[in-house]
């Protein structure tokens, strides 16, 4: 084991993946002369040369179908969007293309590619820049939706999503590339597309979050620690497939859930989390599940609405109260 | 209160467009160029190719002229975007191109599909939304493919697919392959975002690509001079790019200038940016009225009809008789009815088949 900031585990696992495919190329603004916008490719120009390490114009719907033309016709890119909040723009290419190319064409298509890149906000970057995507893409059939939250998560299932012949769209964020853990160095170590993990085992509250969330889950798990309050984290890691199985069992266990996403409250994966398991544990329930999402606004600039914005530990605790009857 | 400066009547848009202004008279949307003065021979074609080309033209017209009368009777649903009128670019363009260069379109795609492999049977069964058509029945009219035969398909998103016809380039040239694409758009793909990126980063790479407007004069029902200013094949000007206006209702000069071309990407893996000027005569679907344009204007151009023309010009070349015509004509008849027989035979798919072809794994736990 090593340990790898979060960007270094991504870049593991890309230039691992194009050591032993040539058919893997990276293509994105900044990837190779620049090194990267978040310094993910550093490197990587170096080792593979301007045939595999590709910058493109500032033209998100075109390089992005480029990417999937090159996937369908043999390819294996990895498309970096700057941020995912830049890649609305290739949202055509993505929504109505990849995603429906291979069903369109009675299968006569493959389309091994992988989207990735930071998702939802960062620092007071304002209105534009700070979304969250993961549950839109994943609203789509055709796309296998990724936001992971620590650095050996990154790299077991970048790798697994490099591998995949699906689209996949892999989400990073912005805030968390210098977030350092442990990671395996071995060739061969993936994750499996479509495992969640329990994180944090407990016995009185299942609360489930992903990306950035999950460090938030986890800041109030441990202050909850501090009040006899024992918390069970499940990061599901795939938002698309999506592992209800891990998510049910903890619930018939602790008998109460807290969601914690980084999305607005509508239609978000808390949304669909929530009404999964009133179909599948609701027997098990001693309480309506609680989520804390975003509010249903835009980011704010100024700092103290921009804190306010964003989920925070004490919500998380506020939610566990309500679930548990404590307060 | 503010005096209102101007009557309302006095703002307008009227589009300066490409310059052609019709004032209530019936001039062609878009200028022909002359076609080829030079014979099959002169161009490295054999008597039976030609007689071919006229047999492949013909097939797509009749399969087509068929498809919409089955439609009209209600055989089959979804949209019916007919070809009819550009036949000589589809076929032109697979006589001047490899068997393995790639072919990508949007979804006026019948024609395309039929050239390029799909079979009659395949085709009709595929608008018919039957298991054995070429996508299976889970295309219909606007996604005939054929990847095997590197026709990689019709699109349904206006200029959506340009960018892929860009990606497939890069890949040969990634993979140093040798093959030539050949991107088919309409001209009301023109204005879209997607095809100016793509120029650029193709003229930029170096992408063995041909992007070929097929401009038949109308984006839906706006007038080509009412959707775009100056003319089409000149954004290739802001690139820098290779470019070309063709004639496209003359089968011969289509493919002299592709095959020209081809050889021009192939040996110097460089795009090109290709205007052909032609007609549908068509709606630009079945639920169009084409009130846009005058029957007048749609007579001009049925005299240039390009099967007509392929066909005179094997009788005036005596390559075959009046006989031969009729000889091939009911032969393509008989495939097109046995086609249309095949899709009504043929069974739609299993229900089962609504999961299929979504991902890689068969084992994909879908969300319900």
């Amino acid at each position: 084991m090593a340990e790898l900031q979060f960007r270094e585990a991504i870049r593991a696992a890309i230039d691992e993946e194009m050591g032993q495919d040539e058919d893997i190329f990276v293509m994105g603004e900044e990837v190779a002369e620049y090194d990267g916008a978040y310094k993910v490719t550093e490197g990587l120009l170096d080792k593979y040369g301007s045939k595999r390490m590709i910058d493109t114009p500032i033209s998100e719907l075109g390089f992005a179908g480029i990417g999937v033309g090159a996937a369908m016709n043999g390819l294996r890119p990895i498309v970096e969007f700057m941020t995912f909040n830049f890649a609305v723009l290739a949202a055509d290419q993505i929504i109505n293309h990849a995603s429906k190319v291979r069903y369109m064409t009675g299968g006569q298509v493959e389309i091994p590619i992988v989207f990735r890149g930071p998702n939802a906000s960062a620092g007071q970057l304002s209105a534009t820049h700070s979304v969250s995507y993961d549950a839109m893409y994943a609203h789509f059939p055709g796309l296998k939706v990724i936001y992971t939250s620590e650095p050996a998560d990154a790299k077991g299932l970048l790798k697994s999503a490099i591998r995949d012949d699906n689209p996949v769209l892999f989400m990073e964020s912005e805030q968390m590339y210098g977030l350092k853990g442990e990671v395996p160095e071995e060739d061969d170590f993936t994750i499996p597309i479509g495992k969640a993990k329990v994180k944090r085992e407990g016995s009185d509250v299942t609360v489930v979050a992903h990306g950035k969330m999950y460090h938030v889950a986890t800041q109030a798990a441990e202050q909850l620690a501090k009040e006899d309050v024992d918390v069970e984290i499940i990061d599901p890691r795939t938002v698309k497939p999506l592992d209800m199985e891990t998510i049910v069992k903890s619930i018939r266990k602790t008998n109460r859930c807290v969601i914690v996403d980084e999305a607005h409250p509508f239609g978000g994966l808390a949304a669909e989390v929530g009404y999964l398991i009133q179909r599948e544990a609701f027997d098990y329930l001693d309480a309506p599940v609680q989520r804390v999402t975003l509010p249903d606004t835009n980011a704010p600039f100024a700092k103290n609405l921009f804190d306010e914005w964003l989920p925070s530990p004490d919500q998380v605790i506020d939610a566990v109260n309500t679930v548990t009857y404590r307060k | 209160m503010a005096k209102k400066k101007k009557n309302a009547e006095e703002v307008s848009f009227t589009p300066t467009g490409t310059g052609i202004r019709t004032n209530g008279e019936i001039i062609r949307s878009t200028e022909l160029p002359d076609p080829t003065d030079k014979n099959h021979d002169d161009l490295g074609l054999s008597d039976d190719d030609v007689v071919d080309m006229f047999e492949q033209m013909y097939l797509q017209r009749r399969f087509e002229e068929r498809a919409m009368q089955m439609y009209q009777k209600g055989k089959f649903g979804g949209f019916l975007h007919l070809y009819m009128g550009q036949e000589a670019i589809s076929t032109g363009t697979t006589y001047a191109l490899n068997a393995d260069d790639d072919i990508i379109t949007a979804y006026r795609d019948h024609g395309w599909g039929l050239v390029r492999g799909v079979s009659p049977k395949e085709g009709m069964a595929e608008l018919y939304g039957k298991v054995t058509g070429c996508s299976k029945g889970k295309g219909g009219s606007m996604h005939f493919a054929n990847v095997d035969e590197h026709f990689w398909g019709g699109y349904g998103i206006v200029g959506g697919h340009i960018p892929l016809g860009g990606g497939i380039a890069f890949a040969n040239k990634y993979k140093q392959n040798g093959r030539v694409t050949a991107c088919f758009l309409g001209d009301g793909a023109v204005p879209q975002g997607a095809l100016h990126e793509t120029l650029n980063m193709s003229q930029n790479w170096g992408l063995p690509c041909i992007y070929a407007v097929e401009n038949n004069g109308y984006a839906m029902g706006t007038a080509v001079h009412r959707h775009s200013t100056g003319e089409i094949v000149d954004r290739a000007d802001g690139f820098d790019m290779k470019k070309m206006v063709i004639n496209g209702m003359d089968v011969l000069t289509v493919y002299e200038k592709m095959k020209e071309i081809a050889e021009d990407v192939r040996e110097n893996s460089e795009p090109w940016f290709v205007e052909i000027r032609t007609y549908r005569y068509r709606g630009h679907s079945m639920s169009d009225p084409m009130k846009y344009r005058s029957k007048e204007e749609l007579e001009e151009y049925e005299k240039l009809d390009p099967v007509e023309r392929i066909k005179n010009y094997l009788l005036d070349e005596d390559i075959i008789d009046d006989d031969k015509v009729e000889e091939i004509k009911d032969s393509v008849e008989d495939t097109v009815m046995e086609a249309i027989d095949f899709a009504e035979e043929s069974d739609f798919p299993e229900k089962e088949a609504l999961y299929d072809h979504m991902f890689a794994e068969d084992d994909y736990p879908f969300h319900t």
